[in-house]
């Protein structure tokens, strides 16, 4: 189970992770979060602030991407760094999607060291969430 | 024109790289879950604290990006978009974004732990995009656990405008 050294190759794509976010997920990411800002679930807020709708937290998409990268690897590695950018909104009910393609394999200090692009899609295909990661293999 | 004027004042430049008072956060199994839930993992480890030991941890894992939650103190900041506090712009600013984060692990994030986190701003920097003049800040959060070892270094990027 989970990623394996040998199979694994610069320039793979790893299995993709689909999302799409209901506004209750929306109040359970800001209670576990502990981010209540009101544009992620006031409509009258969020459009006071010259949006068009509530938009999904920058933060949770980091994790959805974590959660690529951790689903991956299935307990055979841990992550060292990650992280992404936010560069486009995303909204409730929409899909959001989370790649990842292996970028470089490498050995360093006795680590099996595994670089990655992540990012999330929005149902146009635009790159709302670039980033990379570092993982490293058991 | 106002807009043209620096937004970064001599106040602000001079709080760059001074730490911030130390903040206690928990990390339980309850909080574990919850995050989990949240962000739609269904690997059982991270909710039932036998398949977690099965997995080879010592309780719940914390997900990638979870870092504990801080100790809630009635009257005190409530957490989210941080970049309001201190020596404010030269223009008021009342809309924020969220950047961008980056976590660097150093060690594992169990439920049970009890983390230490202390911040600074790294940086200030201001920007014209399409939302008009942007101010961006850059803070690096750095967590410890009890034992004094680092376990993670949070890198946020916030936006105002």
């Amino acid at each position: 189970m989970g990623a394996n050294w040998n199979d694994i190759s610069e320039g793979m794509s790893i299995p993709d992770l689909k999302k799409n976010c209901s506004t209750q997920q929306l109040v359970h990411w800001a209670a576990a979060s502990g981010d209540f800002y009101q544009i992620h679930y006031d409509i009258p807020f969020a459009k006071g602030t010259g949006l068009d709708n509530i938009i999904v937290h920058g933060a949770l998409k980091n994790a959805f991407l974590g959660q690529l990268i951790a689903d991956w690897l299935g307990g055979a590695g841990t992550i060292k760094s990650y992280g992404c950018s936010y560069r486009g909104m995303d909204f409730p009910d929409q899909d959001i999607t989370c790649k990842g393609v292996v970028t470089k394999k490498y050995e360093e200090n006795g680590e099996k060291l595994v670089d990655l692009e992540v990012w999330t899609e929005n149902p146009e295909g635009r790159k709302t969430s670039p980033g990379t990661a570092t993982v490293v293999l058991n | 024109m106002a807009d043209s004027e620096s937004l970064i004042t001599d106040e602000m430049r001079a709080t760059i790289g001074k730490e911030s008072s130390p903040t206690t956060l928990e990390v339980d199994k309850t909080s574990v879950r919850m995050f989990a839930r949240a962000v739609g993992y269904t690997d059982p480890m991270y909710y039932d604290e036998e398949a977690a030991k099965a997995a080879g941890h010592k309780s719940l894992p914390a997900p990638p990006g979870y870092l504990g939650t801080p100790v809630f103190k009635p009257g005190g900041a409530s957490r989210g978009p941080s970049s309001q506090s201190g020596p404010q712009p030269s223009r008021p600013l009342n809309r924020i974004l969220n950047g961008g984060t980056e976590i660097e692990y150093f060690g594992p994030i169990v439920a049970g732990d009890t983390l230490i986190s202390i911040s600074h701003t790294a940086a200030f920097e201001e920007r014209q995009g399409s939302i008009g003049q942007m101010l961006i800040t850059t803070s690096k959060t750095v967590y410890k656990n009890p034992a004094g070892d680092v376990v993670a270094i949070a890198t946020g990027t916030g936006i105002r405008y």
